[in-house]
């Protein structure tokens, strides 16, 4: 990989709408049972504008804007259809809510060899329509370089 | 999906070393592919059996991100707040595969409160197991912050 692209930055992805029934189908498919994702009222009872997302939620857009990233040719990572998330850290200013309109904006934070294959770690910030900071991303990924390759 | 609003534990009442209720959650090929669709994850390492067996692995593995959402949601629903967990991160030491034989493999997340910061901050440490309480880790969150009210 071409190490002098640490410290590049993406131009920021689309406008984002959060909607409601995203929350609340993200929100089921992990489990999240509070109810400030499920029900407006129960939100607004805790101070929120609306429902919020679960805490995990920015992966939905943090994961297509870095894989778009990943396949940067002038990176020159090596098959980048194959990987494997190692870490992930997010860092928050405030939830996210339903009506949010979000861009991401990805940051190439380093690059890593582990056993023959690429590692590679971004940044990612999360930003309201207000420029408003909304939460940080820390995202590392293995890509498997070789076919058939162990993934270990 | 069961909507609860459970009475909030407060920042005065809590001493390191509390742990939370853990749980144990199964979890089959078809909550990966509900997993993967709810957040706009295809990697087909996640749900197809070839690629994964080429990759020589067992099965499709477990979305990090869906364990520790998993993870997440024990302490969302212990502070009462989804909006409660305000940094979190972890690693991944061990992968999950997870075979199409409709029993799939059970994960058991832990959770101990390690250390009050400032008010109304606790920082947590999370672990989720493959198993029960004596399997391996396949997900640490040593430095967990829940904001209390």
């Amino acid at each position: 990989m071409n190490e002098g692209c640490v410290g590049k930055v993406y131009p920021p992805t689309a406008p984002y709408e959060v909607g409601r029934e995203k929350i609340r189908e993200f929100a089921a498919a992990v489990r999240e049972g509070n109810a400030a994702c499920w029900d407006t009222e129960a939100a607004r009872a805790l101070g929120y504008p609306d429902i919020i997302a679960p805490p995990s939620f920015p992966m939905v857009l943090t994961l297509e804007a870095e894989h778009d990233a990943v396949h940067d040719p002038e990176l020159g990572a090596a098959n980048q259809n194959r990987f494997v998330h190692r870490e992930q850290r997010f860092a928050y200013n405030r939830p996210i809510h339903a009506g949010d309109v979000l861009t991401v904006t990805v940051r190439l934070a380093g690059v890593d060899s582990v056993a023959g294959n690429d590692v590679v770690t971004y940044e990612s910030t999360l930003t309201a329509a207000d420029g408003e900071h909304v939460c940080t991303g820390r995202s590392t990924f293995v890509i498997f370089g070789q076919e058939g390759g162990d993934v270990r | 999906m069961t909507v609860e609003t459970a009475a909030r534990p407060r920042y005065e009442d809590i001493e390191p070393g509390f742990r939370l209720p853990g749980r144990t959650f199964r979890v089959e090929r078809k909550d990966l592919v509900r997993y993967g669709g709810a957040a706009c994850d295809y990697n087909v390492i996640h749900w197809d059996d070839r690629t994964a067996v080429a990759m020589g692995l067992p099965s499709p593995i477990a979305h990090g991100m869906f364990t520790m959402g998993l993870a997440l949601g024990v302490l969302t629903d212990w502070a009462g707040d989804a909006g409660a967990v305000v940094d979190f991160g972890g690693r991944f030491p061990r992968l999950v595969p997870v075979p199409n034989d409709g029993v799939g493999v059970e994960l058991t997340v832990e959770a101990t409160v390690m250390e009050k910061l400032e008010p109304p901050r606790l920082r947590l440490s999370v672990a989720v197991r493959l198993g029960g309480s004596d399997g391996g880790k396949v997900l640490t969150m040593p430095r967990t912050i829940v904001a209390l009210r």
